[in-house]
């Protein structure tokens, strides 16, 4: 469980810091983090370094970039301030908690299109925030109070346990998945969690659903996520959905977004549910500009847009970037074809891998969506059945990445239940890296098939 | 155990948690509610000439020409491409290390060593990047202060660090109370004063906060001052924090002193407390820049560099504004001379305001830095009360069409001061808002009387600023400078 503070004997500091300075629940010591110093100390590298680490880790979208560039290249007055006399002022002195307003038309219409005109967005309820960590905190401490519990289904993206308990301390109950059922969400599981925390003393503030999921890679079914939204409901709860890999569904399902069902409850009369669902949403995976800190907070309650708003100003996006992507953004023919070719580019890519994967013996859950392949390798868990623990998964990612040289992010990591899961990227990277890559999870699994 | 029939009988909208309800962000102080009023009756010299006009907003509006003229010349930081004309968009679109950009946190360590006149050399690895000022002092308090710890800071104070310090860390300020007896000067009894008062309190103190150059004094603290505030937190085993953000307005004597210049000086002895020194800047005031939000915390302590650095993942700088301004804060012929053209004109406008409050029989505190002045409006209320400052302020605010902030707002303990920003408008709108108060001045008793005494030459007419009103009875717009 996130949000445990260690002794401030025990921290890092002196003892003239606070406690959550000296606490550990930044979550840098765990194996996510220590797999990429691994990386960064024998990084790969095509030419330089071709028996260094190759990094399958990270969570990138570097496969459309020369979509972006290509405008940027036509369309130069985008990263400027050609546009007249004090437009450069008017940008550089633009401090606003309410974000340009162009730019947040530009992401409401971005986001419709992503579901494909299935749900509106009105730009009024969208709070820019330097990023979705910046995002995904702000709404707990709006939501939740110290000690509260937010319900999160697992495996869940590690970066959770630092963003949403470490300065909130809010604490973090999971919601058990496992691969008997494609580690869907289940009303039992919720109710197990919801249980669990309640019987911990924990008020339970929410549920945070990632949709589509990450490390899945899979979108979550419109009946799951009527289930859940039934769930907030009957507890009186919230529902926070981070959609940061929305943009990046490339096989059907098609994505179904908890806007769509918010919208469709509305027009049926039910006026239960709106105020609970709130929307996280970032430029960082579908467009593949993490360095440009643009995230945002979509909230059908009104108190809470208020409330962020006032609160964004600790996480500001930059007025040059909010700018540069409002016009990039707004060019309807771009992002059509940006969203259209992302797309394609990410299904080549998975499928690419999957195909290997499966030549290597190694199988996936089925994905459709996100950066990510979530590989099943209980197979490979020492000798049989004994070794089916949290140790032998993590002796197997030792192996994987001092022997194969693959930084891949053990299940235990996200959380999971069930050892012997690893979320694999495959965007992050070169066609040709990817197949090296491949390569080399051949050739270890073949080492494994001859002495097993 | 919680009760769940009680949680359960609320709709989700009241479900929230203390701190989205409580006030803490301070946002329904005079301080916005006047923004508010601006902002629905803005003043423009064409399409609102009766207006308000914004005096409430420190902003650094004078000098975006030098900074656009650098842009001009160099297309490539904009277009995010190297000198050789190579494209960087790939690794900066891909850059969110929370460590910063190396370039530009080298540039930046070096163009606040310049600021300090070379005196202390900063190093890039103590620097901690933030998304603004804003973000970096809320940082800090995360990592020096528990819930309910609390921090001194002298009055008055930038309205802002209710929000930015107390919300959502739950630390509290405990004032520290300056007079204009000695000109607002911090003393070691109001230090002591001050901690007795938060140990009655039962809170433990963290730390002392100061801002210099001041908000809202406009003055830089004298070497003597920053010694003694040194002196006390490293009695009381505490820190100090050092919001030096307006540290590049400081346009005149005996200039500005920085607190690591006092330590540095302090050599040996700064041992015992030198972790427990920390310094916070931006670009916002200095460069006019506020809305890329940059902003770093500078800090010797590896532990709170350490933890700071992890938390400014919460609030990181878009790469692409910092490749721009590493280019900018890298260019050391633009940065000489940008500081140099600025603080000029920043003490030109200073002198307008000053000048033209004192021809109202207005005086200010004496100030060498800011973009504001600390305004002495005392004789012009009802009532030598807040209740007298409250009514006088919204007078100014709604009778005038001056939006100024009440130093109520700045936890003044003195009522009649008020903050008047002037470098966030040009000359012209200046000598408007100075003719609208000569108005509203004329039309009060005491306001009226004070008029008359300044328009008679003083005693001694040795001094320069005194032969300078004595020869210009109304305010000309004829002999000021073009504006600006």
């Amino acid at each position: 469980m996130g949000g445990k503070l260690l002794p401030a004997a025990l921290g890092a500091g002196s003892p003239h810091l606070s406690q959550v300075a000296t606490s550990a629940a930044h979550g840098e010591d765990s194996p996510y983090f220590a797999g990429w110093k691994a990386y960064d100390e024998n990084p790969y590298d095509a030419v330089t370094n071709p028996d260094g680490v190759i990094q399958m880790g990270l969570a990138e979208n570097q496969v459309s970039f020369e979509l972006i560039e290509g405008y940027l290249r036509e369309h130069p007055e985008a990263a400027g301030w050609g546009g007249g006399a004090g437009s450069f002022r008017d940008n550089a002195l633009f401090l606003d908690c309410h974000g340009l307003k162009s730019f947040r038309k530009a992401m409401a219409s971005f986001m419709e299109k992503i579901r494909d005109g299935k749900a509106r967005f009105d730009p009024d309820r969208i709070v820019l925030t330097a990023g979705a960590t910046a995002a995904n905190e702000l709404l707990t401490f709006i939501l939740a109070n110290p000690g509260d519990a937010l319900l999160i289904p697992t495996p869940y993206y590690p970066g959770f346990d630092r963003d949403l308990t470490w300065r909130t301390g809010v604490n973090i109950v999971p919601v058990h998945c496992d691969s008997a059922n494609g580690f869907e969400v289940t009303v039992a599981a919720l109710q197990e969690a919801y249980d669990e925390a309640a019987a911990a003393g924990m008020r339970v503030c929410g549920v945070l659903i990632t949709n589509p999921s990450n490390p899945l890679g899979t979108t979550v079914k419109r009946t799951v996520l009527e289930d859940i939204l039934d769930f907030v409901v009957c507890k009186n709860i919230h529902l926070i959905s981070d959609e940061i890999y929305s943009g990046s569904v490339f096989a059907a399902p098609d994505l179904v977004s908890v806007a769509e069902l918010v919208e469709s409850r509305a027009r049926h009369g039910g006026d239960d549910v709106a105020n609970r669902v709130h929307i996280v949403y970032s430029l960082s995976k579908d467009l593949g500009l993490p360095g440009f800190r643009v995230g945002l907070v979509y909230s059908y309650n009104d108190a809470v847009v208020t409330t962020a708003r006032r609160m964004s100003s600790f996480t500001l996006v930059s007025s040059q970037t909010q700018k540069t992507l409002a016009a990039m953004l707004s060019d309807e023919a771009f992002a059509d074809a940006y969203i259209r070719t992302n797309r394609e580019h990410l299904r080549a890519r998975h499928d690419h891998i999957v195909a290997g994967l499966a030549r290597a013996g190694v199988s996936c859950l089925r994905g459709n969506a996100g950066l990510f392949v979530w590989m099943d390798m209980r197979r490979l868990l020492g000798d049989g059945d004994g070794d089916a623990t949290v140790a032998g998964e993590l002796r197997l990612w030792d192996k994987m990445l001092h022997d194969v040289k693959l930084n891949i992010s053990p299940g235990s990591s996200c959380h999971c239940s069930e050892p012997g899961w690893f979320r694999v990227c495959f965007a992050n990277m070169s066609s040709a890296t990817l197949d090296l890559a491949l390569a080399r999870i051949s050739r270890f699994t073949d080492g494994w098939n001859c002495c097993s | 155990m919680v009760s769940q029939v009680v949680a359960d009988e609320k709709p989700p909208q009241q479900l929230l948690s203390k701190k989205a309800g409580c006030n803490s962000h301070g946002q329904d102080s005079s301080y916005f509610m006047g923004w508010q009023e601006y902002e629905k009756n803005p003043f423009d010299p064409v399409s609102n000439p009766s207006g308000i006009i914004q005096m409430g907003l420190a902003e650094n509006q004078l000098s975006f020409d030098m900074v656009e003229a650098w842009l001009e010349k160099n297309p490539d930081a904009l277009g995010l491409r190297r000198e050789d004309g190579a494209s960087v968009f790939r690794e900066l679109a891909l850059f969110q290390d929370y460590h910063g950009l190396p370039a530009f946190k080298n540039a930046l360590a070096r163009f606040m060593s310049e600021q300090r006149g070379y005196k202390v050399a900063f190093d890039p690895s103590n620097i901690v990047l933030t998304a603004g000022a804003t973000s970096a002092n809320e940082a800090l308090m995360f990592c020096l202060a528990d819930h309910g710890d609390a921090f001194l800071i002298p009055t008055p104070y930038y309205p802002g660090f209710d929000r930015d310090l107390k919300w959502r860390t739950g630390a509290e300020i405990v004032p520290v109370h300056c007079t204009s007896a000695n000109g607002f000067r911090v003393t070691r009894a109001a230090l002591d004063d001050a901690y007795r008062r938060a140990q009655k309190r039962r809170l433990r103190v963290k730390g002392v906060l100061i801002t210099n150059p001041s908000n809202p004094l406009g003055t830089t603290a004298p070497r003597a001052d920053l010694e003694m505030i040194v002196e006390f937190v490293a009695a009381r085993g505490i820190h100090l924090v050092s919001d030096e953000i307006y540290s590049g307005t400081a346009f005149g004597e005996p200039g500005f002193v920085s607190v690591l210049e006092v330590m540095a000086e302090r050599g040996a002895a700064a041992a015992d407390v030198s972790d427990r020194v920390h310094v916070v800047y931006s670009l916002s005031k200095d460069l006019g820049l506020p809305g890329f939000r940059v902003g770093a915390i500078y800090s010797s302590n590896a532990a709170v560099v350490s933890a700071a650095t992890k938390m400014s993942s919460f609030g990181l700088i878009s790469s692409q504004t910092q490749y721009l301004l590493a280019a900018m804060l890298g260019d050391k012929d633009f940065t000489r001379s940008y500081v140099a053209e600025n603080k000029r004109r920043i003490k030109e406008r200073h002198d307008q305001l000053v000048d033209g409050l004192r021809e109202i029989g207005i005086s200010c505190l004496e100030s060498n830095a800011g973009l504001f002045c600390w305004v002495d409006m005392s004789h012009l209320m009802r009532s030598r009360s807040f209740a007298g400052e409250m009514e006088l302020w919204k007078k100014v605010v709604f009778e005038v069409g001056l939006n100024i902030s009440p130093g109520s707002s700045c936890h003044c303990r003195e009522p009649g001061w008020f903050r008047v920003c002037f470098a966030n408008m040009s000359a012209k709108t200046l000598d408007v808002a100075m003719q609208r108060l000569r108005s509203f001045v004329e039309s009060t008793t005491n306001g009226a009387a004070a008029l008359r005494r300044a328009a008679v030459p003083a005693r001694s007419i040795s001094c320069p600023i005194a032969i300078k009103w004595a020869l210009r009875l109304t305010p000309s717009s004829g002999d000021r400078k073009a504006e600006r």
